[in-house]
């Protein structure tokens, strides 16, 4: 298990995104699910970034873990702002035209679909939001 | 993420090299603000773009949106990762891809 704290701010998201690549690179994850990985930080760092502390920033740890039984990867997301599962979003209604378009709701939509599961739980006054994805 | 401009009569092309996520989406709505005013058609070059999240797709419809009126918006080149996102958020039916 490896582990980064870094604030809760947009400008760390390459950070990020690099700690948890290394972490994929050293376990030969393939490049398409590193990606989709990526993708997957981008929305969940961001919507932390941009929601988690409405009164300034605080911190967030992004934990990665790797079984090696099951081929699976798990990045572990916690922070201790308000209280928010995004998980309880409906999706958004992926079939409307390009006007009719609203934009918002579309990232954790996306996590949900480029992921094998999200989990949820809100724990000694941290959300501690998981994606899990199959990388062997 | 870089962005290399092309511009070919009223055609004006942008090849994107990278990733277009949370910090790099605003420079390509920069580089669209700036440039797609005098152009009639719009290609977005995707061959070296590793991927797409949610804000580039938001930059993505806005600019679909503002070149309806005109000869419309292309994106070419995407790789399997983009035209899964394309796909699962529904803007492979939006979008105009080759």
């Amino acid at each position: 298990m490896q582990e980064i704290t870094m604030k809760a701010v947009i400008d760390n998201i390459p950070a990020v995104t690099e700690f948890i690549d290394a972490q994929l690179e050293a376990v030969d994850c393939p490049m398409k699910a590193q990606m989709q990985i990526d993708v997957a930080i981008d929305e969940i760092f961001s919507n932390i970034a941009h929601y988690a502390y409405p009164d300034g920033t605080g911190d967030a740890t992004v934990r990665f873990e790797y079984d090696p039984k099951a081929g699976e990867a798990t990045v572990c997301f916690r922070d201790r702002g308000v209280p928010y599962n995004s998980l309880d979003k409906s999706d958004p209604d992926v079939t409307l035209p390009a006007v009719e378009r609203a934009v918002g709701g579309l990232g954790i939509f996306l996590v949900k679909k480029l992921m094998d599961r999200i989990t949820y739980d809100y724990v000694d006054g941290m959300n501690v939001l998981s994606i899990i994805k199959k990388i062997a | 993420m870089t962005i290399t401009k092309k511009q070919t009569g009223s055609t004006l092309e942008l090849a994107l090299a990278g990733r277009l996520d949370t910090m790099t989406a605003p420079e390509l709505e920069a580089a669209l603000s700036k440039d797609m005013g005098g152009a009639d058609s719009l290609i977005l070059d995707f061959s070296k773009l590793d991927y797409i999240s949610s804000a580039g797709l938001r930059v993505l419809l806005s600019a679909h949106k503002a070149m309806l009126g005109k000869n419309g918006m292309k994106v070419v080149h995407v790789n399997d990762i983009v035209q899964e996102v394309f796909e699962v958020t529904g803007f492979s039916d939006i979008l105009t891809i080759e």
